[in-house]
Formats: C-alpha cells, sequence, structure tokens
C-alpha cells in the first residue's frame, strides 16, 4: 500500500506531467481566446476556466460532449504536480532557495485565483451628481425584489435569485403572508405593446403593465455591450388565495405595486443590490480631454463618503489607477455617462486581492536569485577558462589573452 | 611587437562619424528659410510640437510616406508640401499624395491606378468632383461596427480620414476661398471699431452704417468657419495667462479679437508669411518666420525645448539608420563565420554597438519629448523589443565571442525597426496615451519588464534559428559552438522567463489597481501567460533531461511564433480591452513568419544523420 502511494505520488510529481499540463494549459488558454471572438469574456471565463471540463454543444444538434479538461482541473493538478515534487524533492541548500521561492509564489498565485474566481463579487455603482447611495448593483446577479411599503418610514424587502424562479416552485416569504408560483421564466426577451401586434396571446398578467406588454422569449447574449433582459411571469397568492399573475423584468425597470392583505407591495426584477454601512454621494465628476483633442485625459469622481453611525464623514476623489478602498470593498472609476453627470464606479469585494501582490514579489525575487547564481557561476567559470588558456564558446574565433591589441 | 590602430576600433570611429554627420541642423533647399518653419510649434493632438512634425505625421496618414513629387517632377521637404497645403491650396490640390489601395473606392471616385502616381496615390483636385459620392458612403460605412466592415468600407472611412486631415490643414492658418489673408485681415482691423459700434446701434434699433453691419456678420461667418475646421492649436494663449495648454486655433484667436479689437500678432505673422509664400518673397518670408519665433517662444514655455529636439530628431532619423546599420552588423558577422573570424567579428560588435547607441540616443529622444517610458504604443514597443534584444545579443557576443552575438543583434535590430517602420500608421507615433495608459509607473514597470522578456524571447529564437540552420545545411556547426549556442539560449530563455513572469504579474497588479480585476482573461493577458508557460515548459524540459540539443533549440524557435502571436496577434482579434486595433496586412506577415519558423522547426527534427553538422548534435 505504501509502495502504491510512493508510486502514485512519484507520478503525480514527475517533470513529465508538469510539462503535459503546461501545455496543455497553453492550448487551454489559446482556445479560449480564440472563442471570446464569439462568446465575449465573461462566457468564455466560465466555459473554459471556471469549469473542470470544457463542453462543447456539437453544432446544429442538442448534444453536447466533453472535449479538453478545463482551468480548475488543469490549474488543480499543476498545484498538485508541484506541491508533490516540492514534497519529494524538497531539499534546503543555498542554491535552491530561489527556485522553492518561485514555485511558492506560483503556488500562491494559483490558490489566489481560485480564492478571487470563489468569492470575490463585482458591482456597479451609478451615481449622478448630487445624488447619494448606500448600495452596488451586482454585474451579473438578478433578484426579484418585493418590498412592503405600506409604512411610510420603513421598507421590508424580500429579495428571490432568480434561479429560484427557474425552478418554477412554490417560494414562501419568511415572514410575509404571500407566496410566490413562478409560472414562466426567460433568460433573455424582447418586448413589443400589445396595440402593435393584435393576434398575440393572450398575456398570463393580470396585474400591472404585464397585460400591455407581448413578450418574445430571445437567446441569451454575450456581447460586451448588451444585457439580458431576464423576465418571468409570477404569481402572488396571499391567504385567501391567488392575488394576481404579474410580469416582472429587467428591461422595464419601474416597480409595480399591488395590494393585498390590507398591505401594500412593490415588486421589480433588478440588479441584485450589494448593501454597505455606509453611503457615497457624487459631488462632482471630471472627465479631462487633451487641449484640442477628444483623447480623455482623466476621469475622476469627487465623492462624500459617510459611514451609517456617523463615526466617518469625508471627501474622497477617486479616479484612474487611483481606487477607494473601504469597508472591505473597492471602488474604480470605471465609466460616466449623461454628458459626463453621471459616475459608474466599478465595485469589488475581492478577500484574496493581495495574494497576487505577494505572489509576484515572491516568485521575481526567486527567479532573480536563481538566474543571478547561475550568470555568477557561469561568469566564474569563463573567467578560469581564460586564465586557463581556453576559451569558452567557439574555438573558431580565439580571444587573445592580451585583450584589445591585435 | 609593433602595435597598430585596431581594425575593428577603426570601423567603430568611421561609422560612429557617420552617424554623427546625420545629426547636424539640415540646411534650407532654397532662400526660403522653411527650416525655421519647420521649427515652429503648434499644439496639435494634445501636444506642443513643431510644424516639421505635423508635416511629416500628415504625409504619413494621407500618403505613407514623406516624400513628395510635384506634378513639374520637383521634389519637396515635408515642410514644403505643409506650406503649399496651409497657403497655396491650388498648387497642393495637384499634388498626387492621397493613397488609395481600393479598386472598388477608385471606381466609386470614377478614377483608374493610371490616373494615380505610382497607381495608388492621386491628388486633391481627382478627388473633388466626387466627394459627394464619397460622402454618401462613408455614412453608410461609419454604422458599422470596425469588424462588420468590409475591406472596401475601411478604404472609404480611411480616405475620409485622409481627406479631413489635409482640409483641417487648409483651414489652419488662412482661409482657402481667401486671395489674400493678409489684406483681409488689415482691412477687418480697421473696420472692426466703427463696424462694432455700428451693430450695436442697428441692434438699438438707431440708423447705422448697414453695410458696415454686413460686412462684419460677412467676417463673424468665416471666422466660425475656421474654428470648427482648422486642425491645428497654432495661436499661443496671450502672455498674462498662465494656463500653458490654452493654445487657440486660428478661427478662436479672431473671434477674440472682436472683444479685444485686435488682431493677435501670431495671426498677423502667419498671415504675413502666407503671403510671402504665395508671392514668392524670401526676404518677407524670413522676416516671418524671424517674427514668429520670437512670438511663439515669448511665452517661454519649458516644452519648447522639446520640441527644438523633435525637429532635430525628425531629420536625424536615427532609427534608419540604425537599421542600415544593423544589416551590416549581420552581414559582418556571418562573414566572419567564413573569412577572417577575429577581425570581422570584433568589427561586427563595435558597428553593433555604435548602431545600439543610436537607438539607444533615438528612444531617449523620444521618452524626453514625450516625458513618458519608453515603450507606450505598438511603434515604441516594436524599438524597445529591438533595443533589449540586440542589446543582449551584443553582450552575448562580448561574454563568447564567437560573432554568433552579433548575428543575432543585427537580424533582431533590423527587423524589429522595419516592422516599426512598417507598423500600419495610425498618426502621431508619440500620441497622448489614454487615461487609463496614464500613468508613468506602470508604464515604466509592467510595459517595459514584460517588453525586454519579448525581445528576451527572441533572442532565444534566432539563437535556435541560427543553431538549427547552421547545424543541418553547413558543416560549420562545430561540437564547441554548439555547445556555446546551448548555452547562450539557455541565458536567454532564463532572462525571458524572469521578464516575463515578473511582466505578467505587475500587469495583473496594474489591471488590480486600474479595475479591481487582477486577472480578466483578456487577450493580452493571456498572449503574456502564454509566453510565461513556454518558457516555462522549456525550462523544465531541460530540467527533466527530457530534451536534447535539438528539442530544446526548436523549442526555443517555436517561442518565436508564440511572441509573436502574443505581441500581435492579439491585437488582430479585434476583442479585448486594451487591443491596438485591427491590422489587416499585418495578419498576412505574422502568417509568414509563423510558417518559417516552422519550416526551420521540420529541419530541426530530422535525425542527426541527416544534419551536415553531425557531430554537434550526436553529442
Amino acid at each position: 500500500m505504501r509502495a502504491l502511494l510512493r508510486s502514485l505520488v512519484e507520478h503525480l510529481a514527475s517533470l513529465r506531467l508538469t510539462i503535459v499540463l503546461l501545455v496543455l494549459a497553453i492550448v487551454l488558454v489559446v482556445i479560449a481566446t480564440l472563442d471570446q471572438v464569439h462568446l465575449g469574456i465573461w462566457a468564455v471565463q466560465a466555459k473554459y476556466f471556471r469549469s473542470f471540463v470544457v463542453v462543447q454543444q456539437l453544432p446544429g444538434t442538442g448534444v453536447s460532449i466533453p472535449f479538453f479538461p478545463g482551468g480548475y482541473l488543469v490549474g488543480g493538478l499543476l498545484l498538485i504536480n508541484l506541491l508533490c515534487a516540492q514534497f519529494l524533492r524538497f531539499r534546503l541548500s543555498w542554491r535552491n532557495v530561489g527556485l522553492h521561492l518561485t514555485h511558492f509564489g506560483i503556488a500562491l498565485l494559483l490558490v489566489g485565483e481560485l480564492v478571487t474566481g470563489l468569492l470575490s463579487v463585482e458591482s456597479h455603482l451609478t451615481l449622478d451628481t448630487g445624488e447619494t447611495r448606500n448600495y452596488a448593483e451586482a454585474a451579473f446577479q438578478r433578484e426579484l425584489a418585493i418590498t412592503d411599503i405600506t409604512d411610510p418610514v420603513f421598507d421590508q424587502v424580500w429579495s428571490v435569485p432568480l434561479s429560484r424562479l427557474e425552478r418554477r416552485e412554490p417560494i414562501a416569504l419568511p415572514g410575509c403572508p404571500l407566496t410566490i408560483l413562478p409560472i414562466q421564466f426567460f433568460p433573455n426577451a424582447n418586448f413589443f405593446m400589445r396595440r402593435d401586434a393584435p393576434n398575440a396571446p393572450a398575456s398570463p398578467a393580470t396585474l400591472g403593465f404585464g397585460q400591455q406588454v407581448v413578450v418574445q422569449p430571445a437567446a441569451p447574449t454575450y456581447r460586451p455591450n448588451e444585457e439580458n433582459a431576464p423576465t418571468a411571469f409570477v404569481e402572488f397568492r396571499g391567504p385567501d388565495g391567488p392575488v394576481g399573475t404579474m410580469l416582472a423584468t429587467l428591461a422595464i425597470a419601474q416597480p409595480q405595486t399591488f395590494t393585498a392583505a390590507g398591505r401594500t407591495y412593490a415588486v421589480a426584477l433588478r440588479r441584485t443590490r450589494i448593501y454597505f454601512d455606509f453611503s457615497l454621494s457624487l459631488l462632482e465628476f471630471r472627465h479631462d480631454k487633451y487641449p484640442g483633442t477628444e483623447i480623455p485625459r482623466n476621469f475622476s469622481s469627487r465623492v462624500r463618503l459617510r459611514s451609517s453611525d456617523a463615526s466617518e464623514d469625508r471627501e474622497v476623489r477617486i479616479f484612474m489607477n487611483n481606487p477607494l478602498r473601504h469597508g472591505g470593498y473597492t471602488f474604480y472609476q470605471s465609466g460616466f455617462k449623461n454628458d459626463d453627470r453621471t459616475t459608474i464606479l466599478q465595485v469589488v469585494r475581492n478577500p484574496g486581492w493581495l495574494i497576487p501582490y505577494l505572489a509576484c514579489v515572491l516568485s521575481g525575487l526567486g527567479l532573480l536569485y536563481h538566474f543571478a547564481l547561475s550568470l555568477f557561476a557561469f561568469i566564474k567559470r569563463d573567467r578560469a577558462a581564460v586564465a586557463g588558456g581556453t576559451v569558452p564558446g567557439s574555438p573558431t574565433s580565439p580571444r587573445p589573452a592580451t585583450g584589445g591589441a591585435r | 611587437m609593433k602595435r597598430s590602430l585596431p581594425i575593428p576600433f577603426l570601423a567603430g570611429l568611421l561609422v560612429l562619424a557617420a552617424v554623427a554627420y546625420t545629426l547636424r541642423l539640415p540646411d534650407n533647399p532654397d532662400a526660403f528659410d522653411t527650416e525655421g518653419f519647420g521649427r515652429l510649434p503648434v499644439l496639435v493632438g494634445g501636444r506642443l510640437k513643431p510644424l516639421d512634425t505635423v508635416a511629416r505625421t500628415s504625409l504619413l496618414l494621407i500618403q505613407n510616406r514623406q516624400r513628395v513629387k510635384t506634378p513639374a517632377g520637383h521634389s519637396l521637404t515635408p515642410s514644403q508640401w505643409l506650406l503649399d497645403a496651409l497657403f497655396r491650396p491650388e498648387r497642393a490640390d495637384t499634388y498626387k499624395v492621397f493613397r488609395i489601395d481600393n479598386n472598388e473606392v477608385l471606381a466609386l471616385l470614377r478614377l483608374s491606378p493610371e490616373d494615380g502616381d505610382g497607381g495608388v496615390r492621386f491628388s486633391f483636385a481627382q478627388l473633388a468632383p466626387h466627394l459627394a459620392d464619397l460622402d454618401q458612403q462613408v455614412q453608410r460605412a461609419a454604422q458599422l461596427e470596425a469588424a462588420e466592415q468590409n475591406p472596401y468600407e475601411r478604404e472609404v472611412l480611411k480616405l475620409r480620414n485622409r481627406l479631413q486631415t489635409y482640409l483641417g490643414l487648409r483651414y489652419s492658418l488662412q482661409l482657402p476661398e481667401s486671395d489674400d489673408f493678409a489684406a483681409e485681415l488689415i482691412r477687418f482691423e480697421q473696420m472692426l471699431p466703427d463696424a462694432l459700434a455700428a451693430t450695436e446701434a442697428a441692434m438699438a434699433g438707431k440708423p447705422a452704417d448697414e453695410a458696415l453691419v454686413k460686412e462684419l456678420a460677412g467676417y463673424l461667418k468665416k471666422f466660425q468657419l475656421l474654428r470648427s475646421q482648422a486642425s491645428m492649436l497654432a495661436i499661443p494663449p496671450p502672455p498674462v495667462l498662465d494656463d500653458p495648454n490654452a493654445w487657440s486655433n486660428l478661427g478662436d484667436a479672431l473671434l477674440a479679437a472682436f472683444a479685444t479689437s485686435r488682431v493677435a500678432q501670431p495671426v498677423r505673422d502667419y498671415a504675413a508669411l502666407g503671403s510671402a509664400w504665395r508671392s514668392g518673397d524670401p526676404e518677407t518670408f524670413n522676416r516671418a518666420v524671424a517674427a514668429l519665433r520670437t512670438d511663439l517662444v515669448a511665452g517661454n514655455d519649458p516644452r519648447l525645448g522639446r520640441t527644438a529636439l523633435e525637429f532635430l530628431f525628425n531629420h536625424a532619423q536615427p532609427f534608419y539608420t540604425a537599421a542600415a546599420l544593423y544589416v551590416l552588423v549581420a552581414l559582418l558577422g556571418f562573414v566572419s563565420w567564413l573569412a577572417w573570424p577575429a577581425v570581422l567579428a570584433r568589427c561586427a560588435l563595435s558597428v553593433g554597438f555604435v548602431a545600439w547607441l543610436l537607438t539607444t540616443a533615438g528612444i531617449a529622444a523620444r521618452m524626453y519629448i514625450e516625458s513618458r517610458p519608453p515603450v507606450t504604443n505598438l511603434y515604441s514597443s516594436a524599438l524597445f523589443v529591438g533595443w533589449v534584444g540586440a542589446g543582449l545579443a551584443l553582450l552575448l557576443e562580448r561574454l563568447f565571442r564567437n560573432s554568433i552575438g552579433n548575428v543575432v543583434a543585427g537580424a533582431i535590430g533590423f527587423l524589429t525597426l522595419i516592422v516599426a517602420i512598417y507598423l500600419p500608421f495610425t498618426g502621431d507615433t508619440m500620441e497622448m496615451m489614454r487615461a487609463v495608459l496614464d500613468s508613468n509607473f506602470w508604464l515604466a514597470t509592467h510595459v517595459v519588464t514584460i517588453t525586454m522578456g519579448y525581445g528576451a524571447c527572441f533572442v532565444a529564437g534566432v539563437l535556435g534559428l541560427i543553431f538549427v540552420l547552421r547545424g543541418t545545411l553547413s558543416r560549420s556547426l562545430d561540437p564547441a559552438t554548439a555547445q556555446a549556442l546551448l548555452r547562450m539560449t539557455y541565458g536567454a530563455v532564463c532572462f525571458a522567463t524572469l521578464f516575463s513572469l515578473v511582466g505578467t504579474v505587475l500587469g495583473g497588479i496594474w489591471a488590480d489597481q486600474s479595475w479591481g480585476r487582477f486577472w480578466g482573461w483578456d487577450p493580452k493577458e493571456n498572449g503574456a501567460l502564454i509566453i510565461v508557460l513556454w518558457n516555462a515548459v522549456i525550462l523544465h524540459a531541460r530540467w527533466g533531461k527530457l530534451v536534447g540539443p535539438r528539442g530544446f533549440m526548436n523549442l526555443a524557435i517555436f517561442g518565436n511564433c508564440i511572441t509573436a502571436a502574443s505581441w500581435f496577434g492579439v491585437n488582430m482579434l479585434g476583442v479585448g480591452l486594451h487591443s491596438y486595433g485591427f491590422m489587416d496586412s499585418a495578419f498576412f506577415w505574422l502568417c509568414a513568419f509563423w510558417l518559417s519558423q516552422l519550416v526551420v522547426i521540420a529541419l530541426g527534427c530530422l535525425p542527426p544523420s541527416l544534419w551536415r553538422s553531425r557531430a554537434a548534435v550526436e553529442s
């Protein structure tokens, strides 16, 4: 048994495996990069890198076949390979310190990428000049939000992730008399006014604007500048039976209201909100250009940061290459709209953000140390060879020992 | 033993003297001080630069070269052409400078290749009758995304840009429709106080001189046209203003006169200069150039030192000279393998060192002019890859003395400069950096290290090429040289690994700093990653003794393909956050390069018995 384990570890630690995995990684990166032209950067990440196996749908059929190891598999095996090799062949000597550092840095880099893939959340914060917000909107996640707005001072919000709507099972809202029954769900859809399409089948909706709108399901888009409009018909049931069916879609932002059991609810399908315990107000957005050109020189947002307990109240400038890091979130200047009156900040929460910095320092220093050692050894040998009268390199060009004179 | 001056030293000195000769200030071709005119500063593209640069970049943009011939067969300097385009458009319109490479576009303009200079260059006068047709096609093509445009539509848009560049110049320093702009300005200044009074009176409903009011309105319209059309900001801010960037164009400067009742001095001087150029009066012209020099330098802007250097740099064209010298280095190195090895190898090394110094000076000049680290765009990356590659190769030559480093330095130096010179030209190569790239710290760290990695990869690859070609095609590769080549290549691969790994991770950190994502799987990032992984493959294969000398060298040669793909290929994908733009013809050359490398790799895969230098690979 021990022998078997030992032989397994030896195989897992082999340089041959390293090379196979490195070549697989190269091929994976190349095909993923080429596929970006069709799929866009996000879908490519999910398909090739954040997966164990790359699955390809055969064109013209519904059949999907696995055809290449995915990023998690290749990266994970590389990590195992590296750890096994270190475990088996680890010998601490001054000669090897550089290599150990480098490999440790690379292992850290792989772990860091995994941590980022699993834990980081990207969202956006859009602020008009003068506006204040205490939440960001997720880049990809969407939610069905039901807000009890009966009390003018206090709102209670229930948020349902879209994956629950796809399953079409009744969803109970804790502490709320309502139950939600998803009837139809489309990942993306287009809309027409009912009066423009008189022959369309009747809408399932009995409440809100859904009655005037015709929904046409569409294929999900992956283009960088387009956004899917997830759409659902959901039925609300109160304690006394069905209240009605409503159309909820990302494409139509305004919340729809209805009353049930004496309380008023607002419903919206929106980008999932991430709430902070502080707020940001946009004081000024600047979009500087180089004189006489349209080339942007700088985008910057002057914002006021206030914590909810009023312990902090200060002004911050967020501009290109100068993010604001606060409360575990990082705010980056990402875009603008509305004739430069509105700023778009990208908000990232990535608990592992420091790992690559550390990894970079370790592997860089390690390589530098190792190669410097080799170089000095080489030069020493070269000197010794010259002193001894033999010349390294080609004997066709003997170098006179005296130096420059012919 | 009698000591004489060594030949290699003399060769280096001779080449150095020749290089120094190219650095002198140019002479005027005739009595007009056109070179003095070329030295005058203007603000174009966000940067203060000499008019000479405007002339050269406009010509490169319009016709892909700097040389101009008049219909009568005279050659013009770029500055002379610019003077004609600015002040004598009726002549400049007849020069065949607009490059059109697409026959469908020619058909649209009712032209055939026989009408053009060299079949591809046409005059504005030839294009003018059909501009309306072109406009229609431009409207259509402009609605398509860049990736969806076909070659015809791209050429239509390109021609539109070329025409805009040209017309922007025509409106920059005078009204092209005016017969005598200087006289018109004098008349404007004379009538301005009365006309303003008359206009005020008319607006108040009092009796006024209708003719004067009308004339003033006419000027207003003309100046507004100038303001909207002029492409250069040629008029410096008044000395009282302390914003050094507040240069204005001719139209703005003239409209300002409505408030001050005075036309700014540089406007008058440029008008006088234009009149003198039109009437062929060198004395007045030279006086106007001198006056403008005083006007424009009066602000004492420290950036003017840079424009002076840029003018010299434009004339010296150090990269052309260096390209020629690198050819000489490669030839000397190559011949040294066949005859007089000691002398020729050292001649090659000293000439190579001069060429490398010249590119160093050129890159340093660009850095000073731009106030930027060496690599800011694709063009400067080509210069820098060559600089690093040639420098590393010359260092290897200094260590090994077998002339291999010379040939590598010559080949890399020459080829990268050719790539730089023939890159699709999109305007000034010293353009302003877009907001996210405007960070000297990251440009100096990430971009420089990654580009050094490219350079080292190419050195390793070219060493591999020499190994395989010399080994298979000649008997000159003896075991000692083969050993030396292997060690040189190993050194270069180590260097490449270090710099590409550190550069790639630094790029990730920059990305984390600017958009919060350490790694986004952007094509450019992936390209850098592939280089790192490939170098890791080469090193591990060698350490694990999984490849012999031939395999190791073939892996290094394939590194050329990978580096070229990462450097240029990802720009051709047309996706990604920092791609430099789509390049058609470059793709052909990239494929040709890949193919050539694969052919050599195939040669390298031949069994040792088929190598003419068998001993080198069997050991």
